[in-house]
């Protein structure tokens, strides 16, 4: 009977602590970040242009060749304009990234941009009409994939990439993935 | 000189009204029932960029290029049940209304049914206490016996 007494006195107190902590994560969690449905599952099969060459078509194979980062970018896109230079950064620090020109405005746009700010790409996916996107399940500008060597999506990230989020956390999931192909 | 100007508004508001029936009428079906799959499936789909949206109601690029898609699937004669596993493969079970029964959203369904059960085993083992006949010292049962008999007089 004491037991009891117990579970009726603290019983509701530890649902409301559960539910403090429900909550309180869901104050800071980001209802606009969705999970990517391709975590875990190889890189859609897709066809695209260079950007700079036309003639030039690549496939879902030149993702094959990771651990590489798949990048997600626009010109009307103000946040890529800020995280344009820290890439050109993790460019320097020999991290490979894919970039994928979605939606642009026009190509020359795009060229102009990597021209005046620089090219951290290795390869320039040209996606006018957002169709090789439409497969990664891509819905807005920046976002940027983790594609590891056996060109499998392990990871999204949605916004800009920039110093402080890839020390806590991009890093590391980059080097796991870095670890795992050796 | 108010009449001309009411005149110029009302043709510009007929050109408008003119032009986005016109885009909603773009798409060509073979058929009714097609038309009434495409507008069910429209309905039923999630916008991932303007969330809280369905892909009917959106503006956004992304919610166009899914009506694109939906159309042109539909007219490549797929079912509105590929389509929704299309859209769902890509986007996740954000994409679609109806989300699956899954070991996750089960909590939905019987989180509530649990509360009540819970709630219902709580108010019974509460009434039940009450009843529970309680035990009199001698001396109690004396003291009542009093009370009664004073009671009485």
């Amino acid at each position: 009977m004491t037991k009891f007494r117990w579970l009726i006195l603290f019983g509701p107190l530890v649902l409301f602590a559960v539910l403090v902590v429900f909550l309180l994560k869901g104050l800071s969690s980001d209802p606009t970040e969705l999970d990517s449905a391709l975590i875990n599952e190889p890189v859609p099969q897709f066809k695209a242009r260079d950007l700079y060459e036309t003639e030039v078509t690549y496939d879902q194979s030149v993702l094959h060749e990771g651990p590489l980062l798949l990048n997600v970018w626009a010109t009307w896109c103000p946040t890529c304009r800020a995280e344009h230079e820290f890439l050109n950064e993790l460019a320097s620090r020999d991290v490979p990234i894919v970039g994928l020109n979605y939606k642009d405005d026009s190509r020359e746009k795009a060229v102009n941009w990597l021209n005046t700010l620089g090219d951290p790409y290795i390869v320039n996916l040209f996606d006018p009409k957002g169709e090789v996107a439409f497969e990664f399940g891509v819905y807005g500008a920046p976002e940027t994939y983790f594609i590891d060597h056996k060109g499998v999506i392990r990871y999204r990230h949605v916004g800009d990439v920039n110093e402080r989020n890839w020390s806590n956390k991009l890093q590391g999931i980059y080097q796991q993935l870095l670890e795992e192909a050796e | 000189m108010i009449r001309s100007l009411l005149v110029t508004v009302a043709a510009v508001l007929v050109l408008i009204s003119a032009a986005s029936a016109e885009n909603e009428n773009s798409y060509k079906f073979d058929n009714e029932q097609q038309r009434a799959t495409y507008q069910q499936l429209t309905k039923e789909l999630r916008c991932p960029k303007c969330q809280n949206q369905n892909i009917a109601d959106s503006n956004a690029p992304l919610a166009e290029d899914m009506r694109d898609r939906s159309y042109q699937m539909l007219k490549e004669g797929r079912s509105r049940e590929e389509i929704i596993q299309f859209m769902v493969a890509r986007y996740g079970d954000f994409v679609h209304y109806q989300p699956p029964f899954t070991t996750v959203t089960s909590v939905l369904w019987w989180g509530p049914l649990l509360i009540v059960v819970i709630g219902i085993g709580v108010a019974v083992g509460l009434t039940r206490k009450k009843k529970a006949a309680v035990e009199l010292t001698s001396e109690e049962r004396e003291r009542l016996q009093q009370l009664r008999k004073s009671g009485d007089e």
